[in-house]
């Protein structure tokens, strides 16, 4: 990967577009990797034109009787306070692409910027860093998630903020490993005696580097904050009522499973089909792209 | 004169006799046609050398008559007889119940020939599973023949593990186990290349004394010529996937009739009787075993190519009692060089 | 000799160390009286005054973690003045509770995917492994809770052949209650475990000590079992070490739904009851438990290895 043609500054058009025909090629083999792209497509689109799907208003309560079973009046037949289970389904997956969005979007740049600074800051910074991100891996998940919202309140808020916390190490050990191997090379020697600053060395050569398998792993990473949300939401400590959302729907239809089966079907299925495609096309991504790569690095 | 008509100077049957094998390898890019038309006879309580350069087929063919080969490997044609029935025609289960038993190997790394995580002692009793007889007496026979091999202290040494030992000491160890078993052909795929000089020399030594204890023949793979002088009765030249010349060890060294024979016995530092500062190579690389091949096969690299050599692939030509070699020249002048 | 596990339980220490510090922090870094905040809104006036001295909250910082680290080490891990009772007896109280649902669930776990790993990469690209790749894939994607509630609704609610809720009483009937919960935890295992061995064993089977095995007609099974097994179940031990924290998150939502007590109950219950010294000491326990499997995993593993097994001080040399 270190090679000099690979990490040049110029982007070479013909070259580009040759890997994204190889990559075409190789996906097109790839049978999980095309359901996964197919169901985060229409899970993603579904998010997007949500409130063009809705057949009523998720929130209103008491639009139909409660607990219903499906009809074609209520697809999904109705939760307990007699709302629509299709309606709050259909809006329950923005919750958790947002809180995708948003935890690893800020986790991974604190994540990089941490790297960056294990990576080319002084030995003793390193070592402390390396520390805390083997602290942090510590932390006992879900419980550690539990302890945070106790202090600061169930919200969404507090969800992005643990996931963040929490998946930040793995981001960051990536880009300071990129970063050690950069820096002992003589390319960045030369680079560096020819008066280059920090921010061209980062921009050129770091960041191009590590943008791919972070983003494979980010993309890894997304199933799992699928389910924490959901699980966290299930156990009440997510979204607040009324919002609708697939994890607390789930709660809902835990409540009632002995009057209804219909909410936890509805609830538990788009959960399953959401980690599930995720899942596929990360691994079709990673076996494409890169092969060595492990979380656990 | 095809090889056919020639007798070999022991009456009785060989113990091994390959014939026109034929073996391919699936790869990405094609079939590589690996061993093309071999024939080779290991007569009983005889050592056989294969010599060659890299790739030039003789280690598969190692494999291929222990049936160690890899997945993507296709025997093609020919047959392999071992004292009398074919190897390639045996059900799975008969063909495994030989080894370990009749046929056993020694491999080229002994740094990674014995499993890391078990003593050289349960790895010892495991491999005879084919005996008879308790844990004890298996592990006494496994003790005598540590001895044999030369393991200072083997009723201490048998309970380590290979990381214990020496690259030249679990080289004894595979020896010990490969011989173990007692059996009557035993396979030597290069057992010193991974080694220095001075320990390639003890164990052939090793090897020479025991194979003449035990009574077992020996297929001998190497690309190193002293080793087969030393060691072998006969022995194959291997080019390309084919056999180009083969016979007595006396012979072939002292009068070789295949041109790349020659240049191999040229290019050998052993041989160099004059003082020189550039060791002789033989011009031109390997030609690539891909697709389909016409002619003489060393054609490419051969002073004395023709046009013949390009249309037709050269019969074995026999040249004296025991010798034969593949190569025109033998045809149209008998030509022996002197 | 012992330099390797020195290290490694340093390393530990040093670990839990900074996490204890970082929660210390954690609590205080919430604006407002620790005392009053780490009670919510239904505490007296007394039990603030309670808590108040019990944290030293008028000494200086310095001294607070300290005398917090001093309790730690005595097992202190605080007082619950709900129920007066040591946060230490509460969450060791549940804990067996939780140990006991995560390692039948990893057993079964291990039991199962070991086998099928070794059974996909001997008969590679055979059906089985075909699908098992699939599948495999397929549950370790889906969260835990979501099988424990459909497993609920199929077995417990609809067919009626297992029980919902509880533990059950004595030793049988406990295992019958544990059927459904261990399943939920350990269905995800099964696919990261049998891929794990699957991937190990495949680079195992192509070294050179295992043909010179097959060279002397060793056969399959055993080869696998005796010779490469030792060797591909390495990464897996490591990744049970670390894989407790994935069993304890996994274990918090199997209680809920399962109604089984334990410290992920206890913990969703106190959460709910802004009850944080409980909060704490259950984070606390875990973060130690964490630790410490991570630790005895590696250690472990450097002791199955006779390579390694030396630098701990067993060997001859």
């Amino acid at each position: 990967m270190v090679s000099v043609e690979a990490i040049g500054p110029e982007p070479n058009d013909a070259m580009a577009t040759g890997a994204l025909r190889t990559f075409l090629r190789q996906f097109r083999n790839n049978r999980t990797g095309i359901l996964g792209a197919f169901l985060v497509v229409l899970i993603a689109a579904t998010a997007v034109f949500a409130p063009l799907l809705v057949t009523h208003d998720p929130i209103r309560i008491m639009v139909g009787p409660r607990l219903a079973a499906p009809s074609l009046d209520y697809l999904l037949g109705t939760d307990q306070l007699g709302r629509d289970t299709f309606s709050r389904i259909i809006m329950g997956g923005r919750i958790p692409l947002l809180v995708a969005f948003a935890s690893l979007g800020s986790s991974l740049a604190v994540g990089v910027v941490l790297g960056l600074i294990a990576g080319f800051g002084p030995r003793w910074l390193d070592n402390l860093l390396l520390l805390i991100f083997d602290t942090i891996r510590s932390f006992p998940g879900i419980i550690f998630a539990l302890a945070i919202i106790a202090l600061l309140g169930p919200s969404l808020g507090s969800i992005i903020f643990v996931i963040a916390i929490t998946s930040m190490p793995i981001y960051a050990r990536l880009v300071r490993t990129q970063a050690q191997a950069l820096l002992g090379s003589e390319y960045i020697a030369a680079e560096r005696s020819l008066g280059a600053g920090m921010t061209r060395i980062l921009g050129v050569h770091v960041l191009p580097n590590v943008i791919g398998p972070l983003l494979i792993l980010v993309s890894m990473d997304v199933p799992a904050v699928i389910a924490v949300e959901a699980g966290l939401s299930f156990l009440g400590m997510g979204v607040r009522p009324p919002t609708p959302d697939w994890g607390a729907t789930l709660n809902d239809g835990y409540s009632y499973i002995n009057q209804t089966p219909w909410l936890v079907i509805a609830s538990g299925i788009p959960i399953v089909l959401a980690t599930l495609g995720f899942t596929f096309l990360g691994e079709a991504l990673r076996d494409i792209f890169d092969p060595t790569l492990r979380k656990d690095l | 004169m095809r090889r056919d008509d020639s007798i070999s100077h022991t009456s009785a049957r060989p113990l091994l006799e390959i014939r026109g094998l034929g073996l391919d390898f699936g790869t990405p890019r094609g079939r590589v046609h690996a061993l093309r038309n071999v024939s080779l006879d290991v007569p009983a309580a005889q050592v056989v050398g294969i010599v060659g350069e890299s790739g030039s087929g003789k280690s598969t063919l190692a494999y291929t008559v222990m049936g160690l080969l890899p997945e993507n490997a296709d025997v093609t044609a020919g047959s392999i007889l071992f004292e009398g029935k074919d190897l390639l025609k045996m059900p799975a289960q008969a063909r495994r119940s030989l080894l370990g038993d009749r046929l056993s190997m020694i491999f080229q790394d002994p740094m990674t020939a014995l499993n890391p995580v078990r003593t050289i002692e349960s790895q010892m009793i495991d491999i005879q599973h084919h005996e008879q007889g308790s844990r004890s007496e298996k592990r006494a026979r496994a003790l005598e023949m540590l001895h044999r091999v030369g393991i200072p202290d083997p009723q201490s040494r048998i309970g380590a593990y290979p990381h214990h030992f020496s690259g030249g000491m679990r080289q004894r160890v595979c020896i010990a186990m490969a011989l173990l078993v007692k059996p009557t052909l035993l396979v030597a795929d290069e057992p010193t290349t991974a080694l220095d000089a001075t320990l390639e020399v003890q164990i052939i030594r090793l090897l020479k004394d025991l194979q003449k204890e035990i009574g077992c023949s020996i297929l001998f793979v190497s690309h190193h010529l002293g080793a087969v002088a030393e060691l072998c009765d006969r022995v194959a030249v291997m080019y390309a996937g084919e056999v180009v010349e083969q016979g007595a060890v006396r012979d072939i060294f002292h009068n070789p009739a295949h041109p790349y024979t020659r240049a191999l016995l040229e290019c050998d530092p052993g041989r160099i009787k004059k003082s020189t500062r550039t060791l002789p190579t033989i011009p031109g690389e390997v030609p690539s075993l891909l697709g389909s091949k016409e002619g003489c096969i060393f054609r490419t690299r051969c002073r004395h190519a023709s046009n013949r050599c390009v249309l037709e692939n050269p019969v074995e030509y026999r040249i004296g009692v025991d010798q034969v070699a593949r190569c025109h020249l033998l045809d149209e002048e008998r030509l022996v060089s002197a | 000799m012992w330099l390797y596990l020195v290290k490694r339980i340093i390393l530990a220490i040093a670990n839990i160390a900074i996490a204890v510090t970082f929660l210390f922090l954690m609590i205080r870094a919430v604006p407002g009286d620790p005392a009053a905040v780490l009670l919510g809104t239904r505490a007296t006036p007394e039990m603030k005054a309670q808590l108040h001295e019990q944290m030293g909250l008028d000494k200086p910082f310095i001294v607070q973690i300290a005398t917090f680290f001093g309790g730690l080490l005595h097992g202190d891990l605080g007082f619950d003045v709900f129920s007066q009772r040591a946060v230490a007896d509460i969450v060791f109280e549940q804990l067996p509770y939780t140990l006991e649902l995560i390692l039948v669930s990893i057993l079964w776990a291990v039991l199962v995917a070991v086998p099928l790993g070794c059974y996909s990469a001997m008969r590679r690209n055979s059906l089985v492994d075909q699908v098992a790749g699939v599948v495999t894939v397929a549950t370790i994607a889906i969260p835990s809770f979501v099988v424990a509630v459909y497993a609920l609704l199929i077995f417990a609610v609809t067919l009626r052949w297992l029980p919902a809720i509880g533990v059950g009483i004595g030793f049988w009937d406990g295992l019958i209650y544990l059927i459904l919960p261990a399943f939920a935890i350990g269905i995800g295992w099964v696919g990261y475990i049998s891929r794990l061995v699957r991937a190990s064993m495949l680079e195992i089977l192509g070294e050179n000590h295992i043909r010179m095995a097959r060279s002397f007609g060793i056969s399959e099974w055993r080869i696998i079992a005796r010779y490469a097994l030792p060797l591909a179940i390495l990464p897996t031990v490591t990744i049970l070490g670390v894989g407790i924290a994935w069993l304890l998150s996994s274990a918090v939502f199997i209680e809920v739904v399962f109604a089984r007590p334990g410290i992920g109950t206890l913990i969703v219950n106190a959460v709910n009851t802004r009850n944080y010294p409980i909060v704490m000491g259950v984070v606390l326990v875990t973060t130690f438990l964490i630790v410490a499997a991570t630790t005895l995993s590696d250690v472990v593993n450097a002791f199955l290895d006779p390579r390694t097994r030396e630098k701990l001080g067993h060997g001859k040399r």
